[in-house]
């Protein structure tokens, strides 16, 4: 039961970060079709800047812990917009209108860029991270093991929920939003009313990004280390997620992300964590072959 | 009509062709503030082309198309998609409907008011801490759209999920959205298909209604003739992509070409005008 526990509050952990990137997956899907495959990219690319605020922070001296983790959120989303704004703008804007194809080889090419960009501007070696959130509880005991619940922990789930919260709010209540889901249903009557139909998706890439920034921060304090790489397997599996959920739905993105999290968590525990990565990937060929439109998603209809 | 027309949407020598189709054929005409031009013709004459290059779905092959707005003069053909609506003020309805069917109807009408919040708003910034002057922008949407809700008649069912209402009310939401863009010209394609007899001199009256109430253009293209007779003020006539009559609705009755291209001549066989259009432009004539 404890043991049960432990592996439950490691899954939720693990599957708030997965939620929060797959969200971008899912809202890009949604409004422009297509699978924005450097998206994990740009997440590695957010917990990147986050270990050069952290640095430089230190170097300053910023002392107080939240203070500096606020200020490192800020500058990890600010940056790491900027960066999916970039890439929607040079690697997919120019090709809208062409096959479908297009733009998804493109994305594949952006993912490899920019690892490879990480990789020289950063190096290769893994960059750690001191422990900078410590503490944390016991929340319950038996038999001589106990499960602890850690300040991080607890940290990235609450803020998960409310960001999620707040991005619900904004979907489904503000004009952006608004128009958001305008395009997703018919993005070319949604230009005919005079909606600024590029605006809209640029905006869609930014706030994925951000979202996935602060995964790529939460990450970094979580595992305390980071390397180039770390965005493929990341990215696949908020894929993933996002596909479980039911690929172009909000809370299905979000309800994926903590079931991957939770099946990884429960099949290292129980299983074997060699093979943790295994388990996901069955997932997605589980669902892509029997469930295609995912739990929470819509079956495709044609549009005329 | 009363008083001096002004001219609105002046289209000149606009020509559309497919490879080897001509679709629209050298097509001139005016359409005026305050009044109703309707396009007619057989099936596949060009009239949903003509839509398609208004609302910039298709780039013209050859011609102009001139909104009037004021002393300004804008080229549609030159726009970027999203502007005809937003700057030329250029609102459209199509013969399949098209509704956000996800949404409610209220909100369909209110992501047409789009621009006007979002300035206010300043892009969502405002809105998000709910300051004020975003506030009242908002109550202004709502109330416009409340305003359009009342006149068509569908007020009761603001809340509804746009994709549940029966299809009569489904085109006639479609056109609030339209308004409540608005609009300096409204293009309607063919609004009381699927009407029955009551609710087309409904909608006769709604457009005489919007036409005085509005002061805007409408342009219409519809089969129905008790609708585009009884209230048009100018109807344009095409056949094969070529205007064949351009007049009111008395002149285009009594227009012996006009008769003949939806007659057909009496010494040639049966129907050969309208069956060899159809399949001439079945596929790009009049899909949307």
């Amino acid at each position: 039961m404890a043991y049960f526990l432990q592996q439950l509050i490691n899954g939720l952990t693990l599957g708030s970060i997965y939620g929060l990137i797959a969200i971008g997956y899912t809202m890009v899907y949604g409004i422009i079709g297509m699978i924005n495959f450097a998206h994990g990219e740009i997440y590695m690319i957010g917990a990147f800047v986050s270990v050069t605020a952290f640095v430089l922070l230190g170097l300053i001296g910023v002392s107080p812990v939240p203070l500096a983790l606020a200020i490192v959120l800020l500058t990890a989303m600010l940056f790491t917009a900027l960066y999916g704004w970039a890439v929607e703008r040079i690697a997919y804007r120019p090709l809208r209108g062409s096959s479908r194809l297009a733009p998804l080889i493109s994305a594949i090419g952006m993912s490899i860029f920019l690892q490879n960009y990480a990789q020289i501007t950063q190096g290769a070696r893994l960059k750690p991270m001191p422990p900078l959130v410590e503490g944390g509880f016991t929340v319950f005991e038996s038999g001589g093991f106990a499960v602890r619940l850690s300040v991080l922990q607890l940290l990235i789930m609450v803020l998960t929920l409310v960001l999620m919260a707040g991005f619900t709010t904004v979907i489904a209540r503000s004009r952006l939003g608004r128009a958001q889901r305008a395009c997703e249903q018919d993005i070319v009557m949604a230009s005919l009313l005079g909606i600024d139909v590029d605006r809209v998706i640029s905006a869609t890439f930014v706030m994925g990004a951000a979202l996935a920034a602060v995964a790529g921060v939460m990450v970094t304090l979580y595992y305390g280390v980071v390397d180039f790489f770390i965005g493929f397997l990341a990215g696949v599996k908020a894929f993933t997620a996002a596909v479980l959920g039911g690929i172009g739905s909000l809370p299905g993105a979000m309800l994926g992300g903590l079931l991957i999290g939770l099946i990884e968590a429960f099949w290292s525990g129980y299983f074997s964590v060699e093979y943790k990565d295994l388990s996901v990937f069955a997932i997605l060929i589980l669902v892509l072959v029997f469930r295609p439109s995912g739990l929470l998603g819509r079956p495709e209809v044609e549009k005329v | 009509m009363s008083g001096e027309r002004v001219p609105l949407l002046k289209i000149e020598h606009l020509t559309m062709r497919f490879d080897g189709l001509v679709a629209v054929d050298d097509l001139s005409f005016t359409a005026y503030r305050r009044e109703i031009t309707a396009i007619i013709g057989p099936n596949g004459a060009g009239k949903t082309t003509v839509f398609n290059c208004l609302t910039g779905f298709y780039k013209p092959s050859a011609g102009r198309l001139a909104m009037l707005a004021g002393d300004e003069t804008l080229l549609l053909e030159r726009m970027e998609g999203f502007r005809i609506a937003s700057d030329a003020g250029m609102a459209r309805t199509f013969q399949n409907v098209r509704l956000f069917a996800g949404m409610t109807v209220l909100e369909n009408l209110i992501v047409a008011q789009h621009n006007a919040l979002m300035a206010a708003s300043l892009f969502s910034i405002a809105g998000l801490l709910g300051l004020p002057r975003y506030r009242a922008a908002e109550r202004a949407a709502i109330e416009r759209a409340r305003h359009w809700l009342d006149r068509l008649g569908l007020i009761a069912r603001a809340d509804w999920v746009a994709g549940a209402l029966p299809y009569g009310d489904q085109r006639r939401l479609e056109i609030a959205r339209a308004l409540c863009t608005g609009p300096r010209l409204l293009c309607l394609d063919e609004p009381a298909a699927g009407l029955n007899p009551r609710e087309s001199a409904e909608l006769n009256t709604l457009l005489l209604g919007i036409r005085d109430d509005e002061g805007i253009g409408i342009l219409l293209i519809e089969h129905d003739m008790s609708v585009v007779m009884g209230i048009s003020d100018q109807i344009v006539v095409l056949d094969h992509g070529r205007k064949i009559a351009d007049g009111t609705a008395a002149e285009i009755r009594a227009d012996p070409k006009v008769i003949k291209a939806y007659l057909g001549e009496e010494e040639e066989a049966p129907l050969p005008a309208e069956t060899e259009a159809h399949i001439g432009f079945s596929r790009t004539g009049n899909t949307c």
